[in-house]
């Protein structure tokens, strides 16, 4: 068990590319830390780094204190699960598992114990004399995971370990991650480019871009707060919703009308910069409401109507999807995200397409108006340029005042599954 | 596929022709072996007093016995040390890029076509300059510059096949560079290794240009060149008896090791050909 601190790291390869660009990082002792961003962020890079697969090139690495810049990967005591697992073919779970400790010159009947208890705490003990060739893709996984904890290192590191199972085992795996970590308190550094294995897992998450850290908290934080337009696009699903605006005297001209915003996020824009200027705002799906159901905050916000296109009932929610006559909102984050996605176009040729999140009891249809309430105490005002969210303190810990007093980000699901016995 | 009966004579006629030509010169040499000095020349395919006095008889011959000797140990050696070498360098280009990597791979190719005989006029002057012509020794360097070609080229296509993440894993469960080499790849890669030894064993015991120049005496002179030196039981008698026993004696063991690896030594041949 160790804390590790990242200390304006930087990784230059070879070809002069700048891959991690002075990261600062401190992962408390037993703390989950979650490195999340689009491939090529940097994340596996920094993970590598950690682990002592790639060289630093610059800053200084320490683990429980001690530097480790020039530690060879066997000296940092320090267990790595990976993508594709890794696992060694030619022999049995047991001898994989018990690989780290035979190197380490243990005795039999430690092994032996060790074994046994990783495997009883992860299911396998009835596959340990098997070959990884003959166990499932979620029972591979286990072996890796296994292999990593019968010896207690400083830290775990995961570098996307879910990204190789289905859907549905991926969601049960993550409760097991969970649950592990949990139970046996060790650092944690694990690295995906899933939002929401990252806002589910992580005590706390780091979101990169091109090699830098964008922000770092919990998640709710980076959820209700984020930093910049990067990070408001990357976290939540489905996206936060983007449209371009303009800043007037005390008002925001948008397309769902002017918007007067609370005093406290006026303040602030007021702060960043006065007079008319371009904007972009970024409201969460979830944040628009059927304005029959809003009840007494009816005037917290906003009214406007709009022609629902398509609609999705998952049971809990109904997704309403609708155009606003609108400009694309572009910035250079939101080029990324887009890239990120796939290239995915939410423009139609009559303006953008706007997601919202509505009760249940919402009696909205398709193809037909519905009159909508946006909640302006959520609303984000961010600079087109530099991407910079203009409306919220992002400083970790800061703007109590703002807080929302319910989570928006739900967990319900997996906290009834870490509660749960372990699955036979 | 479903083929119709015509189809299926036609391939048949053509495969047991196609068998015929090649199995038949081999058929012979095993009935010449058997034959007696005096039916020899009977014209029959089929030995009519059958003989063991040919086998009986090289075995008999220091020539023979020598050459045997020779042979199986000039082979393991330079298998081994081909195998040894090419295993690191195949290690090397399948793992790492350095400067040069390139040129070494092409050089290696290179070698590999280029034609041995060209090269034994040099090397006999120079063998007997340095004083290892007739030797192992000047044996064993010929024979494992022309087969480091082959063994670098199928073990690195077998070593690419093993992901770089076990050694990685190896590494940080607290493995040297030497264990994780020994414990993790040099099992995965056993199968690999083993098909190029076959394959270089194979080019070694069946090398005659190299054997026939560079050899005078018993002392490095390999079957397939000794051979050449037999005489029968007086001056005026052929030794085709004697050849044709000792010819067979030395494909045996080829016989054996490709009816047992005939799989991997196609995979060795094939690998890397479809993957990477």
């Amino acid at each position: 068990m160790a804390e590790i601190v990242l200390d304006h790291v930087t990784k230059r390869f070879p070809d002069g590319a700048l891959a991690v660009d002075d990261v600062n990082l401190t992962i408390a002792d037993g703390e989950f830390v979650i490195l999340v961003g689009p491939s090529g962020c940097g994340k596996s890079t920094t993970l590598n780094m950690i682990a002592g697969l790639e060289d630093i090139s610059d800053g200084e690495l320490r683990i429980g204190g001690e530097v480790a810049n020039q530690k060879s990967p066997r000296d940092r005591d320090i267990g790595m699960v990976f993508q594709n697992y890794a696992l060694y073919p030619h022999m049995t779970v047991r001898e994989n598992m018990a690989f780290s400790l035979k190197l380490a010159k243990a005795d039999k009947a430690t092994i032996d114990e060790r074994v046994n208890w990783a495997a009883g705490i992860l299911d396998l003990t009835d596959h340990l004399e098997r070959k990884p060739g003959q166990l499932s893709g979620g029972q591979r996984q286990r072996v890796a995971m296994g292999r990593v904890i019968v010896r207690t290192p400083n830290a775990f590191l995961m570098d996307e370990p879910l990204s190789n199972l289905d859907a549905k085992l991926r969601v049960q795996m993550r409760t097991e991650v969970s649950r592990l970590q949990k139970r046996l308190n060790t650092t944690t550094v694990y690295v995906t480019h899933d939002q929401v294995e990252a806002m589910t897992l992580g005590d706390r998450v780091a979101v990169m871009r091109g090699g830098v850290i964008q922000q770092v908290g919990p998640p709710e934080e980076l959820y209700d707060r984020p930093a910049n337009l990067f990070v408001a696009g990357f976290i939540g699903s489905p996206a936060m919703n983007f449209l371009p605006a303009t800043v007037k005297s005390d008002t925001v001209s948008s397309p769902f009308g002017d918007l007067r915003l609370p005093d406290a996020r006026r303040r602030r824009l007021q702060a960043s910069g006065g007079g008319e200027r371009t904007v972009i705002i970024g409201i969460r799906p979830e944040h628009f409401e059927d304005a029959e159901l809003v009840g007494d905050k009816r005037d917290q916000g906003t009214v406007f109507k709009a022609t629902v296109d398509l609609l999705e009932s998952l049971g809990s929610d109904k997704y309403a999807y609708f155009t606003v006559k609108s400009e694309r909102a572009s910035a250079q984050h939101l080029e990324e995200l887009a890239a990120d996605a796939g290239g995915v176009e939410t423009t139609t040729e009559d303006g953008v397409q706007v997601t919202a999140r509505l009760d249940s009891a919402s009696k909205a249809k398709e193809d037909q108006e519905l009159e909508l309430w946006l909640d302006l105490r959520r609303v984000h005002v961010f600079d087109p340029e530099s991407g910079e969210n203009l409306t919220v303190d992002t400083v970790e810990g800061g703007d109590e005042a703002e807080k929302p007093v319910e989570k928006p980000v739900e967990k319900p699901v997996e906290k009834a599954a870490e509660d749960a016995p372990a699955k036979p | 596929m479903n083929t119709t009966p015509r189809q299926r004579v036609g391939w048949g006629a053509a495969n047991v022709i196609v068998v015929l030509v090649a199995a038949i010169p081999v058929l012979w040499l095993v009935s010449l072996s058997f034959k007696d000095p005096s039916t020899i020349t009977d014209g029959s395919f089929y030995p009519h007093n059958w003989t063991f006095a040919n086998y009986r008889g090289i075995f008999d011959q220091p020539l023979f016995t020598h050459a045997l000797v020779n042979s199986i140990a000039i082979a393991l050696i330079s298998t081994f040390l081909g195998v040894a070498l090419g295993a690191m360098a195949a290690y090397a280009i399948a793992r790492l890029d350095f400067p040069g990597k390139r040129l070494l791979v092409a050089s290696a190719l290179l070698i590999a076509m280029f034609p041995a005989i060209s090269l034994v006029n040099p090397m006999f002057n120079l063998w007997r300059t340095l004083g290892i012509f007739d030797t192992w020794v000047g044996l064993i360097i010929p024979y494992m510059t022309f087969s480091l070609p082959l063994s670098i080229y199928t073990l690195s296509a077998f070593f690419r096949e093993i992901p770089w993440e076990l050694e990685r894993a190896a590494a940080l469960d607290g493995a040297t560079p030497l264990q994780a080499f020994r414990r993790v790849i040099i099992p995965l890669a056993a199968p690999g290794v083993f098909t190029t030894a076959i394959l270089v064993f194979l080019y070694c015991w069946n090398d005659f240009v190299f054997a026939i120049s560079l050899t005078s005496t018993n002392n490095a002179r390999t079957v397939p060149a000794a051979l050449a030196f037999f005489t029968g039981a007086s001056q005026f008698e052929q030794p085709t008896g004697s050849i044709a026993a000792a010819a067979v004696v030395i494909t045996i063991p080829v016989i054996i090791v490709v009816l047992l690896f005939q799989r991997r030594i196609v995979a060795g041949l094939t690998a890397g050909a479809v993957k990477g």
